[in-house]
């Protein structure tokens, strides 16, 4: 991680639907490679934050810069710097593997030739080659999202976000996801990450919680169960959220 | 006295070529708040949709309360009480009318059973004129709660109701079954959640269509038969990776801030902590720790993988 250099900033993002305040003058940065975890209850605004973050949605108001761009001006600019996979949807099932490759690293307008290259590289890695032909439906689910990762990342982001991206998986299979995100943060790659394990929150270098629009805490997994006097992340996730 | 609830014998569910169900067998006593534990295409919803009698096993029988699923179905719709995966309660009707609706279905009224959810829907009651496809997450979830209990079932059946809901909530719905439990109620509910087996007085562990275990949690931990550690130091991520490669480790897991580790017969902690200091690993930490139930569930699968390889 690199703390010299913040890869989002955001000072006092507010988003408001009518007279319903979901984001309330948000303020954070994070750095380059850092692993970001943020956290909140449903409703706390989160997926609010993430849409304006991915340069989906406008704030009402505040100063907010991802990868270097200006998110009011230079949306176009974000979109091409950042990779986006949740749980709900990631790969178009009736695509088959090596199509959904090639199809979203077309649409980030990737080299024919490097993107042939890049592809066996990453079904090696992801020991894919027997199932290249495969339909995505074919898949068990844990191999998907480990696919649907690398897929989201193809392109080499500033920035991945990541909503929910182990829901329902196995445990070993979440654990390795967990490794290719080490690995994409340990290459330079900002991973932004929302999820409801709170053994996931410690895995991250920082944690914000949301609650009611507004970030309650944000600190390391250590310094907050220090702050909050607790003996893990789901003890601080309560303390703060209930 | 244990009578038995549900009862379920070698059941097995194809789709196509896909092995949904193989050849699954357990008891549910009456009362019993037991868990169905495990990931996505574990065969949970196959399962209770056997049970619920909307879907009918290739093989095998399975009985709820004494009725079996094919030929008394009627029986077995009038005494259960089923709450999809999926929200399916009418969204442009109002909380109260929803209710209502529920009620009148299975003959009976909302005044007649109140006690059963008066807990529950006393929380959602101030939004009662409201319409269920305008509620919140955790309020939809108490309206589907308490629509399933509404007629008095005898067997409560959950699917996954805390799937993609937040540890507060998640917690709050486990403390109404938990309220919930007691009576004669059988409850029986599933969760890709490890650490909600904890809550359950019996568990099922299922992976790809197959029963890893059925215990009480305590017995599954009790049966784990490696002695784990748990073991940090500065540098996690490289922790991570150089364990993986040392010659002793037999597994090696994240879990929260520690990695969770067994070793190879006859492997001390002592010698690993010189290997780690011969790496370079400082502020080392090892300490000899108790398995959870989703140390267990790991360990289940590592060893039905091993059984097909």
């Amino acid at each position: 991680m690199n703390q010299d250099k913040k890869v989002i900033e955001v000072r006092d993002m507010v988003k408001k639907f009518g007279d319903f305040t979901a984001n309330d003058h948000l303020t954070f940065d994070v750095s380059e490679g850092e692993i970001f975890g943020f956290l909140g209850a449903n409703g706390a605004g989160k997926t609010t934050a993430l849409r304006i973050l991915c340069g989906l949605s406008l704030p009402t108001s505040g100063e907010i810069r991802v990868a270097g761009y200006n998110i009011y001006t230079d949306r176009e600019k974000i979109k091409k710097s950042i990779g986006y996979m949740s749980q709900k949807f990631s790969l178009y099932e009736d695509l088959k593997v090596y199509e959904n490759i090639r199809f979203y690293a077309g649409i980030y307008g990737l080299g024919r030739k490097y993107i042939k290259e890049r592809t066996e590289q990453l079904l090696e890695r992801l020991r894919l080659q027997d199932v290249r032909n495969k339909l995505i439906t074919e898949l068990p689910l844990g191999w998907r999202q480990k696919l649907a990762f690398s897929v989201a990342i193809f392109h080499q982001p500033r920035i991945v976000f990541l909503d929910e991206p182990t829901g329902g998986v196995d445990p070993v299979t979440r654990r390795q996801f967990w490794d290719l995100i080490y690995q994409a943060s340990h290459d330079g790659i900002t991973v932004f990450v929302t999820t409801h394990y709170m053994d996931e929150a410690e895995y991250c270098d920082r944690v914000s919680i949301m609650d009611a629009g507004k970030i309650e805490a944000i600190d390391s997994p250590g310094g907050l169960k220090s702050t909050y006097n607790a003996k893990n992340m789901d003890e601080v996730f309560l303390s703060i959220a209930r | 006295m244990n009578l038995t609830s549900v009862e379920i014998r070698e059941v097995s569910k194809n789709y196509a070529d896909v092995l949904a169900l193989n050849s699954i067998s357990f008891q549910v006593e009456r009362g019993e708040l037991f868990g169905l534990i495990g990931p996505d295409g574990a065969g949970k919803t196959s399962l209770f949709r056997i049970l619920t009698t909307l879907l009918l096993p290739d093989e095998g029988r399975a009985a709820v309360e004494g009725f079996d699923v094919d030929g008394d179905f009627r029986e077995i719709r009038k005494i259960i009480g089923y709450m999809p995966g999926r929200f399916s309660l009418y969204q442009d009707l109002t909380v109260e009318e929803n209710l209502s609706f529920y009620a009148t279905v299975f003959g009976t009224t909302v005044e007649e059973n109140y006690d059963l959810i008066k807990d529950i829907y006393i929380q959602i009651e101030p939004f009662k004129k409201r319409r269920a496809g305008k509620l919140s997450g955790g309020m939809k979830q108490k309206l589907a709660l308490s629509c399933a209990l509404i007629h008095k079932p005898r067997v409560l059946i959950l699917d996954e109701p805390t799937t993609g809901v937040d540890a507060v909530s998640r917690k709050e719905f486990w403390e109404m079954l938990i309220r919930l439990k007691g009576s004669d109620l059988t409850i029986l509910v599933s969760t890709p959640y490890m650490d909600e087996a904890e809550l359950c007085d019996r568990v099922a562990l299922l992976q790809d269509g197959k029963l890893l275990s059925v215990n009480t949690p305590s017995k599954i931990r009790d049966n784990y038969q490696q002695q784990l550690w748990a073991l940090r130091a500065e540098n996690m991520y490289r922790l991570k990776n150089d364990l993986a490669g040392y010659e002793n480790t037999r597994s090696v897991f994240l879990f929260g801030r520690d990695l969770h580790i067994t070793l190879k017969g006859g492997n001390t902690p002592e010698e690993l902590h010189v290997w780690l200091e011969e790496m370079g690993h400082q502020q080392i930490h090892i300490e000899a720790i108790q398995p959870g139930v989703e140390d267990c569930f790991m360990e289940l699968m590592s060893k039905e993988e091993q059984n097909q390889a």
